[in-house]
């Protein structure tokens, strides 16, 4: 990339430099052509580009460039595109660096980098593909949010009845999450509850009214709603089910002195209260179901397009890593073994340091292809935040081509600036490669 | 379903004889639109692609025109890229004759850069015959009549489903009261009432369109669709209250506010109406629909039907969009091709073979092949003049059409926090002020 650069030739025989240079010139204008045309012409117009308005026909000097620096939008972009620069090409590498080192000493090496290698083979807009369902966020289409409501679940038991709620003007108050009422022992309360999906009100059966009993609280919690929505606010009406499972307690002085579960009509009893004790319908019943973890949510976008890119390129960079190990001097890692080195500091004293120069090609060959990322963010951010996940490559596509205020100007603009960013990296790069060939 | 497709078949056989006997009969009514085109060759560039047959409906209405003039007709689908085609296309000079514009917007944006040729007298005196004078105003600017709308888009529909207000025992409401009323009902029988597609900004600005529309009637409508009026007014803060009053309660929303902002909007009709259905209405144009059809297996018609937006004021808003001809090119035959598009005849091409409500006032409502497109048509057409378009799409781009900024971004805000009416007014202003500058 860039210039193209013509080494310099050792001195030759006069006669002979002149036709020389006629081949050397012959062999180099086609690529001068190719490269003028399609390289050098397109950076020259997009940084002319970049001085004009919208429209192209009116100069505006450096207003893109400070547009551009104002711009809540852009800066979110170059924000995150530092985060990736600085997270994704380390944490591969680290990973690369691991992987490469225990393969080498299992059996099934062959098959294990194999299998790491194959997301290669992938294209990014197929891997966000796959990644936007292993993100989604119903349990039963995202396999990481399934994981995430497994576990949870087994820790802790969904509740019974899900968003459901004191009926309004009944004797029962919302509190906390949860529900109390007065109530009185020898008496039976009544407490309705609605907001009960249809679903779950298929497997309840009707509702039946507690008999009183003295020295004991007994009651009915049931969903004071019949379908059709027929019946009498705070009345058992014939239809409406009885809520079954549902934990009651009997409170006094802010302590709970009784518990227990409703059976399939609704009815409870709560024996030993004697007098007036609140009854309690803790929050537990009706906390919502867990919904697993936001993955593709504004907080969390970066980091898990990050994990995505990470599972497509550890395996180049294991592959990488690994040819780099298998040519370090063995002698030298034997040598350290028979002075008494464990295997940890081998590692770290020897072959890190060894390995220092395939690592830092690997680290910026990344952070120039992670600078330029554009494909997984465009498909794996979904659009309400794809502002929270953008880059600067999207950026410049969203603000080139996106619709009826793409500004051409400022996109040019954002492309100059993503240039001069990555071209550090290639200059590095460059000169490390012809120091290596000298 | 067989009957239905036998009418509509008969309809357009009966169609193309009245044409042709129109074709044959006094020439002197019809004279340009008559005319005779042999030889002339135009090129239409649209929206509509193959994907919902619009392409195939568009195509037979622009047959009809080859048919009775002789001219040539090609038509080129350009999908949501449309806009951006032609604006690279024009100054090259590339264009087609004539262009079906999606946006009211672009309309302005280009008959200001000079790049649409106004109307003939015929083609506008079409309009005024076939049309309610607001759809001609619609397609005039600075005084010059540019554009013929062809389709539109009623987006003052509210799409239940039928089991759940059965379930819950309430009717299709037809003022706000009733509506905030039944939701809570709904919401008490265990369903959410709404599905609301917060992820999507424009969902939102049309909600508050129909309830400003309703509330503060058609003139400040109008006053604020210009910025004429502030957005800090009193029409404005209480239209925003009344929206309140339903995206302020957390049970009347699937997911609560949170839920909703991260829902898009193919995502909140697949909620309320794909089993197992986890709401029981979702507002938003007619295009509802074909989101249904495509997306769940529920029936339109049966599993789902609509009600108009409820009247938060004297009457029923009608908030609309639409496609319109613009002529992009001074060639023979393009101006008789707009002003046969101004003509029932062309509406009722593609009208009943379904898809399409045409703003066309002469146009026989029996046309449409069912009920649910006739009586989105009729609101449309009821309304004559107090309908009115898509505010947000009036509005400069970076106010009413960007995402995750003005209007989409605050009212996005406000969802999450509908206590907060001034602060959102204030914002609102705020953004309106810099983007009408």
């Amino acid at each position: 990339m860039g210039t193209p650069v013509i080494p310099g030739a050792p001195a030759r025989p006069a006669a002979h430099r002149g036709r020389a240079a006629l081949t050397r010139a012959g062999f180099l204008i086609p690529a001068l052509v190719l490269l003028g045309l399609l390289v050098v012409y397109p950076i020259g117009y997009t940084a002319w580009r970049s001085l004009f308005d919208a429209d192209g026909t009116s100069f505006v000097g450096l207003d893109n460039y400070a547009e551009m620096f104002t711009d809540g939008a852009t800066y979110t972009a170059l924000r995150n595109n530092v985060v990736w620069v600085v997270v994704a090409p380390s944490v591969i590498t680290v990973l690369g660096l691991v992987f490469a080192v225990l393969t080498e000493r299992v059996r099934w090496g062959t098959a294990f980098k194999t299998i790491m290698f194959m997301p290669m083979a992938i294209s990014f807009l197929a891997a966000g593909v796959i990644f936007t369902l292993v993100y989604d966020h119903a349990p039963e289409k995202g396999v990481l949010n399934a994981v995430a409501t497994g576990v949870h679940d087994t820790w802790e038991a969904p509740s019974p009845y899900p968003g459901a709620r004191p009926r309004e003007n009944g004797p029962l108050k919302a509190s906390g999450g949860g529900a109390v009422a007065p109530g009185k022992a020898g008496e039976a309360a009544l407490l309705p509850l609605v907001a009960v999906s249809p679903e779950t009100q298929k497997e309840l059966r009707d509702a039946a009214p507690a008999a009183p009993e003295p020295g004991a609280l007994t009651g009915t919690v049931w969903v004071d709603f019949a379908p059709g929505g027929a019946g009498e606010t705070g009345r058992i009406d014939p239809g409406e089910k009885g809520m079954k499972d549902v934990r009651v307690e009997a409170v006094v002085g802010g302590k709970v002195i009784a518990s227990a579960t409703t059976g399939p009509d609704g009815t409870f009893r709560l024996a030993g209260v004697s007098g007036d004790a609140e009854i309690r319908l803790p929050a537990e019943n009706f906390a919502p179901r867990y919904g697993g973890v936001d993955w593709l949510g504004p907080g969390l976008v970066t980091p898990s397009i990050i994990g995505a890119y990470v599972w497509m390129w550890a395996g180049f960079a294991m592959v990488l890593i690994g040819a780099g190990l298998a040519a370090i001097d063995r002698d030298v890692l034997e040598a350290a073994r028979t002075d008494g080195a464990s295997e940890f500091q081998v590692f770290r004293k020897i072959t890190v340091p060894m390995l220092a120069p395939v690592l830092i090609v690997v680290v910026v060959t990344l952070v120039i292809n992670v600078m330029k990322i554009f494909d997984l963010v465009y498909v794996l951010a979904p659009g309400p935040v794809q502002q929270d996940a953008s880059v600067l490559a999207l950026q410049m596509y969203v603000r080139s081509f996106g619709g009826s205020d793409s500004d051409q100007g400022l996109g040019s603009a954002i492309a100059i600036v993503l240039f001069l960013l990555v071209l550090p990296a290639m200059v590095f790069n460059i000169r490390r490669f012809r120091r290596e060939n000298t | 379903m067989r009957t239905p497709r036998f009418v509509g078949v008969t309809l357009i056989a009966g169609l193309v004889l009245s044409a042709t006997a129109a074709c044959g009969g006094d020439d002197g009514v019809e004279d340009t639109a008559s005319a005779d085109l042999k030889g002339v060759t135009l090129e239409v560039a649209g929206p509509w692609s193959a994907g919902g047959g619009e392409q195939a409906n568009f195509q037979k209405v622009l047959d009809g025109f080859a048919a009775k003039t002789g001219a040539k007709v090609n038509f080129t689908s350009n999908g949501d890229t449309l806009i951006t085609v032609l604006s690279s296309k024009i100054p090259g000079g590339g264009q087609p004759d004539v262009a079906m514009m999606p946006n009211q917007g672009a309309i302005n944006d280009f008959a200001k850069k000079g790049w649409l040729k106004p109307l003939s007298a015929d083609a506008q005196k079409a309009t005024g015959d076939n049309f309610a004078a607001i759809w001609k105003t619609l397609g005039t600017v600075d005084g010059t009549q540019y554009a013929v709308y062809f389709k539109a888009a009623n987006k003052s529909t509210v799409w239940y489903r039928p089991k759940a207000f059965e379930d819950a025992g309430v009717q299709p409401p037809a003022t706000w009261a009733d509506w905030v009323k039944g939701a809570q009902t709904i919401a008490d029988s265990g369903v959410a009432p709404l599905s609301i597609a917060g992820a999507d900004g424009w969902t939102l600005t049309d909600w508050f369109e129909n309830v400003y529309l309703s509330q503060a009637g058609p003139e400040n409508y109008d006053k604020l669709a210009k910025h004429e009026i502030p957005w800090t007014d009193d029409t404005v803060k209480a239209a925003l209250k009344t929206l309140a009053e339903l995206w302020g309660k957390k049970e009347f929303i699937n997911g609560g506010q949170q839920g909703a902002l991260a829902t898009d909007f193919p995502t909140s009709v697949v909620n309320a109406f794909k089993d197992p259905a986890k709401a029981a209405m979702v507002y938003e144009g007619d295009f509802v629909s074909g989101v249904i059809g495509e997306n769940t297996d529920a029936k339109v018609g049966t599993d789902a039907l609509f009600f108009p937006f409820p009247a938060v004021g004297s009457a029923s808003p009608v908030v609309s969009g639409g496609d319109a001809a613009v002529i992009l090119k001074d060639s023979e035959g393009a101006q008789e091709l707009v002003e046969y598009l101004a003509s029932p005849e062309a509406a009722e091409l593609w009208a009943a073979n379904g898809g399409m409500v045409s703003p066309n006032k002469n146009l026989d409502l029996g046309v449409y092949p069912d009920d649910i497109q006739r009586s989105i048509a009729k609101s449309v057409i009821d309304a004559g003049d107090n309908v009115r378009f898509d505010m947000s799409d009036l509005a400069p781009a970076s106010f009413g059409g960007t995402k995750g900024a003005g209007e989409w971004k605050i009212l996005q805000d406000f969802l999450k926090n509908p206590a907060d009416v001034d602060g959102a007014a204030e914002a609102l202003e705020k953004a309106a002020a810099k983007a009408y500058e």
